[in-house]
């Protein structure tokens, strides 16, 4: 039978694949340019330590996994973790059911605080009552403005979507724009939602929304194309997540419409975009300050009684906005992903 | 049931002759019906039901480029859906379709990045990493016997999580960097994402290899001997094994081609974009897999073609983007997009029906 002999010959073939790509580095096939070489090695936030009791804190989120912009909230929580001595058990899960499941996870472990996006307010309201009957305190960032304090939250870090939506629109009247496209990449999500309908509600001109499958950056492409090409008096394409943006910058050239565009959230390849002015701004929610500033009032409410924004107000993390006048601060902060 | 008709023949007469010619119900039939039991037959009329539909409703779809934007997103799907139909014709799927075009581009794109290799290392490890992937897959298949939606299902997760944790444990982000300023990006670009000019139109490169990877394997199920063997281990493993058809490698093989098509779709986005996030591609391999069945590949094997899956997707991108050209209220989109998939597969199935009924 040649069950055993092909099989064998195949990873042959492979490892063949392999060794020439090997030797092909060896035998000097290395890049002239970028890579790694050129990478800029840049220093890690370090603030010292604290010599605090060592305590843990759960972070529980309703993240996509392999999501540029919640991995950059995972580092800031990382980073106030390491500086406070705290012990930090992230876990995330897109589904609400799940990420209540999560929460009690984190009751289960008797954690000495928690942090927790609510997207889903009323999947967590239960889950949530419960860690505050077990007298664990727990913060809010990100989602759930609206929520935080009827549920007993100690704090709130993130922005206003609404808010930050509405300053967008603002600034896009002040660009001379007339007709937007409010590019959303997960039907149905709240906070994206809201993004959209702050940008109408302050925007001068018209507003549209086009849905996008954002797990296929082929077909965001060309649904942004295409909708660029059905409406020729679209001037201004809002995205709501620095990927998408840099998609539709493509878009725009393809389509051979004159739209500038303008976005949410930043990561790094974005700040060069603006930097070459291929996007007008981006509107940060500074996420990494969302994660940082939610162990950090963790642990002051632990250690010194403190509540962040008073208990009363939340802490707003945004909209602060990057483009081409204050985008080379920020620069360097992002090739880290920090920013 | 055309089905059978299609999957006995080729199993008792394996060499030379394609199912068609050794069925001697549907040869004495008119051609036209003949031509109509076809499983690609139905597709094509579905979507042409659905370009007309467009070409009604949608004025912007008149516009050649327009039509350009639409067999772009087509060929992205269109290149995955056929190796995916092929394998099953041969009586398996594969879940990790979706995330392997990922892990593909992960492991060209960092791979050349961290050794600051010229890209064409990348892209090589990446073709080998890939049909690896595909060995795997077809390997644990034919010895385990499971079920492929189990073994695929598996790989599907692992490579999810490995795309995750490795990109993350190497870039210490979930995202690639940058290689757009590499040596060896802008050839490896005009390979996998270049356009070019067709009276004022700009045309796709994918396009391209669409249709001639859709010839090729169309050329290689109906002439060939391998052709033979796939519809045969995908009618009856047993018989075609009994008959001296070589299952194992005919399996392994389908799957390295399904890995082949992920490293081919992966270079084109890597090249595309300059980076990829990590956590994409979940979901598309129930696309590709929709496409293939909608263009009349058996769920459970033995029977279908290449050139239908063609059509599936294209009907795929039809109604993606026709949606948006006729400016439709987006609330609705899903809603749409699945009503007109359903109708044009009825479309199919009524015409197969009325084909060989009669």
């Amino acid at each position: 039978m040649n069950r055993t002999s092909l099989p064998r010959s195949r990873r042959t073939v492979s490892l063949v694949a392999v060794a020439a790509a090997a030797a092909l580095t060896l035998a000097g096939c290395s890049s002239g340019s970028g890579g790694k070489k050129a990478e800029e090695e840049a220093g890690n936030v370090s603030a010292g330590k604290a010599d605090t009791p060592r305590m843990t804190i759960a972070m529980v989120t309703h993240a996509p996994s392999g999501d540029t912009f919640w991995d950059t909230i995972r580092k800031g929580a990382e980073a106030a973790a390491a500086k406070d001595n705290v012990k930090l058990i992230y876990s995330n899960d897109e589904t609400a059911g799940d990420q209540a499941n999560l929460v009690q996870n984190a009751i289960d472990q008797k954690v000495d605080g928690i942090a927790v996006t609510l997207a889903k307010p009323d999947a967590l309201k239960d889950v949530v009552a419960k860690a505050e009957q077990a007298g664990i305190p727990v913060v809010g960032l990100n989602a759930g403005l609206g929520v935080w304090k009827e549920q007993g939250l100690l704090s709130f870090f993130g922005q206003d979507e609404s808010v930050s939506g509405q300053a967008l629109g603002t600034k896009i009247n002040g660009t001379g724009a007339k007709h937007a496209l409010c590019v959303i990449q997960a039907q149905g999500d709240v906070n994206l939602e809201e993004r959209c309908a702050g940008v109408k509600k302050t925007f001068g001109g018209k507003t549209d929304i086009l849905y996008v499958n954002g797990t296929d950056m082929p077909s965001v492409k060309s649904t942004i194309t295409a909708k660029l090409k059905q409406d020729s008096s679209i001037d201004e394409v809002v995205t709501l997540g620095a990927p998408v943006a840099l998609t539709a910058v493509q878009s725009v050239s393809e389509s051979g419409s004159k739209a500038k565009v303008a976005t949410f959230d930043l990561n790094k390849d974005l700040v060069s975009a603006i930097e070459k002015g291929s996007i007008q701004f981006a509107v940060d929610q500074q996420p990494y300050l969302q994660g940082y500033l939610s162990v950090d009032s963790l642990w002051l409410y632990k250690t010194n009684g403190n509540f962040s924004g008073g208990g009363e107000q939340p802490v707003l993390t945004g909209p602060a906005f990057v483009e081409k006048s204050n985008v080379e601060a920020v620069a360097k902060f992002a090739a880290k992903g920090t920013r | 049931m055309s089905v059978t008709q299609q999957a006995a023949p080729a199993v008792t007469t394996p060499p030379a002759s394609g199912p068609k010619q050794t069925d001697g119900r549907t040869s004495q039939r008119p051609l036209a019906l003949r031509l109509l039991a076809r499983p690609e037959v139905g597709v094509f009329l579905g979507a042409v039901a659905v370009y007309v539909f467009f070409l009604i409703a949608a004025p912007p779809v008149r516009d050649g480029s327009s039509m350009a934007n639409i067999l772009y997103q087509s060929s992205t799907i269109g290149i995955m859906a056929l190796p995916v139909a092929l394998l099953m014709i041969g009586g398996e799927f594969d879940l990790s379709a979706g995330v392997a075009v990922i892990t593909s581009a992960l492991t060209a794109s960092m791979l050349s990045y961290q050794l600051t290799t010229n890209i064409w290392v990348g892209v090589i490890v990446a073709l080998a990493v890939s049909l690896g992937v595909g060995f795997l897959n077809g390997w644990m298949v034919v010895r385990t016997g499971l079920p492929s939606f189990l073994i695929t299902l598996g790989t599907f997760l692992i490579l999810q999580g490995v795309n995750l944790a490795v990109t993350k444990l190497v870039t210490t982000n979930v995202a690639t960097d940058d290689i757009s300023d590499m040596d060896g990006f802008g050839q490896a670009k005009k390979v996998f994402a270049s356009s070019f000019d067709v009276g004022g139109v700009q045309v796709k490169i994918t396009i391209v290899y669409w249709l001639v990877f859709a010839a090729i394997a169309t050329w290689v199920l109906l002439r060939t001997k391998y052709g033979n063997w796939v519809f045969a281990v995908g009618g009856n493993k047993e018989s075609a094994r009994a008959v001296g058809v070589p299952v194992t490698f005919t399996k392994i093989s389908l799957f390295m081609l399904v890995g082949f098509g992920a490293w081919f779709v992966g270079m084109h986005q890597l090249f595309t974009f300059n980076t990829v996030q990590s956590g994409e591609g979940v979901g598309q391999e129930l696309i590709y897999i929709s496409a293939a069945v909608i263009g009349g590949c058996l769920l459970t094997g033995g029977a279908g073609s290449a050139i239908g899956p063609v059509f599936g997707a294209f009907m795929f991108g039809m109604v993606q983007q026709g949606i948006v050209y006729a400016g439709w209220n987006p609330d609705w989109f899903k809603a749409f997009l699945g009503v007109m998939l359903l109708g044009a597969v009825l479309i199919n199935l009524w015409v197969q029906r009325t084909a060989t009924r009669k």
